[in-house]
């Protein structure tokens, strides 16, 4: 103990504090998932893990076109001459193929609306390493950002840790749909003015993770006008913008403020591959902004965690480049993810259970007020103790996302086959039908999954003990057939 | 001009402060090159570039391995099966064949003295990430790290720029072959305290950039015990490690630690394959640390700057094979003897002589017969000189923050052997001029007299 005490003052205060988010109940799910996985053969009655916003609906078309474009890979006979120049290529500007690839398909995911800029993109880790870098380049420790939720629960960490920055939550509720409201976005700011908190800009998932749902013209349009009256900046996180699988069609920020009056130097865009293309292993992170000195500060930064490697960039270089497949691709994977998500909202209204009404994003917000024993957030994790223990799903609750209505699920659905679907469907068919006929049977008794013990306990929310050196790992060699991914915070 | 100022109010102070350091001289020399570039046919008179410390002497037995290994590979026919698991795998613990791989080949480029745990490596934004990602981790804004000068420039900016931490340098001079004493860490350490500045550790590289030697093993013990008494931190930047080509042979901090007694949570690696393997494009970066905790929250921290999966993939392939690597590693070393004999050999023959060095992939020059005074404003015109007449881009030793003027930094396994020629001919003609005016001694240099010229682009 002692020396824990002692070590801990040789330590950073970020070394040593919570910043890094990963001490909320939102890994227990994980924790079930990862000891006792789902596997179609070998472990039917595993955990089915639908914590996970991934995108693996398309990989039949990737592997078809590397398979046709060996010339775009450094290791193959085709393209091996090219190995020594893209190995030794670190110039933090990028490979220039890969930023004029990028550029134009950030333009086709944006509906072709909007020609970007190649010499605004600059790399970095993941949109991990981007938002975090937004944020050294536009705030101070101490700082602000105001962030509608539900959102992301990794913005606790991305956005914060090792910037010294805070979050002002800008609650929005279902009774309009989760929009975000300009009374709102005053209410958090002057919230925060009252407190002496000094709020540098807003940032905004828009598709929005949790909810799927994509920004209508009239809204965004008002944040820009409320950001640029209040002279902040605003952040678009647009990750999620190539998985808009029904209308309305996505809107980029980029095209709202071609035909605004506003402030260019206050509005920044941030991008990745990691769910539009399914390619979260290699880290492509994009900051884009209209801004010159932040594009030119956060290219600096990107030596820390330039993106993954210039193998990599070659690659996509070369893909993305590809303007037959990109169109198909987009294509493909907007009819997968539509399909996809009505099978499972369907099923589900079967039973009786709403989501709220979405276009985009890998997952579903799903209502489950009404099961809840309580309307808190107590009564939320108890359902959700329930839904990993014995239901075996392992879904993300409402409050991990900071919702302020207890009572929602994220549930992803892009990151299975057809035949796990199914069984995801009549698992949850069965919970909830068991607890209609419980009600029918005798009203009085609670519900017999409210009145089991709760085999988690509330106390232990850390994933990781300190003592132990790393957790049980699956590699993605294993028999596993879904890589499961600890842990993967999205 | 309100405007500009607008903006910077509207940013960060990180955003608007300048510390990137790109400002410094250093980086005039790139830009001399990068207007004016060497080519051997459509560019015979352009700039040399020697400032550049990349590891290009061995891509043949690469691409060799490579043809050999296409399930390395997610790309080929062969590979393509495993290409959507790989794309999909983010976890921050890392590939296990990768570390596995990684931790084995660290053992052997540190003459397998010394058995690494692929526990305790964590991946991060090549070097660069590392330094940093080791700098949150062990200190607070305000804080400082002794840094034995002179150091990489970049440190600057890795080591501060966004951790907020300042730098203290431990002189090191030629006296003594600029070998870091207890005396100038005690010294250093002291200077702090007085100004109640707040040091959290020591860093060094080792081999060392830009000398291009390795620490003997007692400088290595005095430093450990240094720290230990103090109860700071040590961090070793190995990153040359296999650049060594001569004895005496690498010793990794972790070899020292196995018979000193000290508290190994104090203890850190940084690693890379930037150097070693010539894959700077890769962003190959290791935190090692003996203390667990750090261990822990770098792992963390590495969401920020992790190894392409694509990369950890063939890595995880080439590294493992034994043979391979121990052949590469051989070769590499042979080929870096003889282009350092060669290099070094061709300087001696024009009266230049460098520190005498078995590591890194460069040369640590003594030019200060050649300033016309002996201060930092002498060795910036023969510099700008060396630039703009003789066309070579080297690194002028202010740059490494050397408190001795006059030493130059140069690179030399950038480029093939002819082009090695060439440059050991540019400098022998500009010597011989030197000398050749030295004869008639009423008339200045001819270099010294272009001075006026070129301050017009001096910053």
């Amino acid at each position: 103990m002692e020396f824990t005490r002692k070590n801990k003052q040789l330590l950073s205060r970020k070394a040593t504090n919570d910043g890094h988010g990963e001490n909320s109940p939102y890994f227990d799910g994980w924790k079930a998932y990862d000891s006792d996985p789902y596997h179609r053969s070998q472990n039917p009655n595993g955990v089915i893990q639908m914590g996970l916003a991934e995108n693996q609906l398309c990989f039949d078309l990737i592997k078809k076109w590397i398979l046709e474009n060996p010339d775009a890979s450094i290791c193959t006979a085709e393209g091996v001459d090219k190995f020594k120049d893209i190995a030794i290529y670190q110039d933090y500007h990028g490979l220039k193929e890969f930023i004029e690839a990028l550029a134009k398909f950030m333009g086709r995911v944006g509906g072709n609306r909007v020609t970007f800029d190649p010499n605004r993109i600059v790399m970095s880790g993941g949109a991990t390493g981007a938002n975090e870098t937004v944020m050294f380049c536009l705030a101070d420790p101490g700082d602000a950002f105001l962030v509608p939720s539900p959102y992301y629960p990794a913005f606790a960490r991305d956005l914060r840790w090792r910037t010294g920055l805070e979050i002002v939550p800008v609650d929005c509720k279902s009774s309009n749909n989760f929009r975000i409201t300009r009374a709102a976005l005053e209410e958090a700011y002057e919230k925060a003015q009252r407190s002496n908190i000094n709020v540098k800009g807003v940032i905004i998932a828009n598709p929005s993770n949790p909810l799927g749902t994509i920004l209508d013209r009239e809204t965004m349009r008002s944040i820009v006008s409320f950001i640029n009256e209040q002279n902040i900046h605003l952040v678009f996180d647009e990750i999620y913008a190539a998985t808009v699988f029904s209308s309305p069609r996505f809107i980029s920020i980029a095209e709202i403020i071609q035909d605004m009056d506003c402030n260019r130097d206050l509005i920044h865009i941030v991008y990745s591959l990691s769910k539009d293309m399914g390619f979260p292993g290699f880290r492509v992170g994009i900051v884009y902004s209209f801004n010159d000195v932040v594009v030119n500060c956060a290219r600096k930064m990107s030596s820390f965690g330039l993106v993954s490697s210039s193998q990599t960039q070659y690659l996509l270089a070369s893909m993305l480049s590809d303007e037959d497949f990109v169109g198909n691709f987009l294509r493909e994977s907007s009819k997968r993810l539509a399909k996809r998500h009505h099978v499972f909202t369907k099923g589900l209204e079967q039973v009786g259970i709403s989501c709220l009404k979405s276009n985009a994003g890998l997952f579903f917000w799903m209502d489950m007020r009404p099961l809840l024993k309580e309307q808190t957030v107590k009564g939320e994790m108890e359902l959700w103790r329930v839904i990993i223990d014995e239901v075996k799903l392992n879904v993300s609750p409402g409050s991990s996302f900071q919702c302020s209505e207890p009572g929602w699920f994220r549930v992803c659905f892009a990151n299975m086959d057809g035949e796990t679907v199914e069984v995801a469907l009549d698992r949850i068919r069965k919970f909830v039908l068991q607890g209609k006929e419980e009600d029918h049977a005798a009203p009085e008794t609670s519900k017999r999954w409210q009145k089991k013990n709760l085999r988690l306990s509330f106390s232990s929310s850390r994933l990781y003990d300190e003592s132990t050196m790393s957790p049980p790992m699956i590699s993605p060699h294993s028999r596993i057939p879904h890589s499961p991914l600890v842990p993967a915070m999205t």
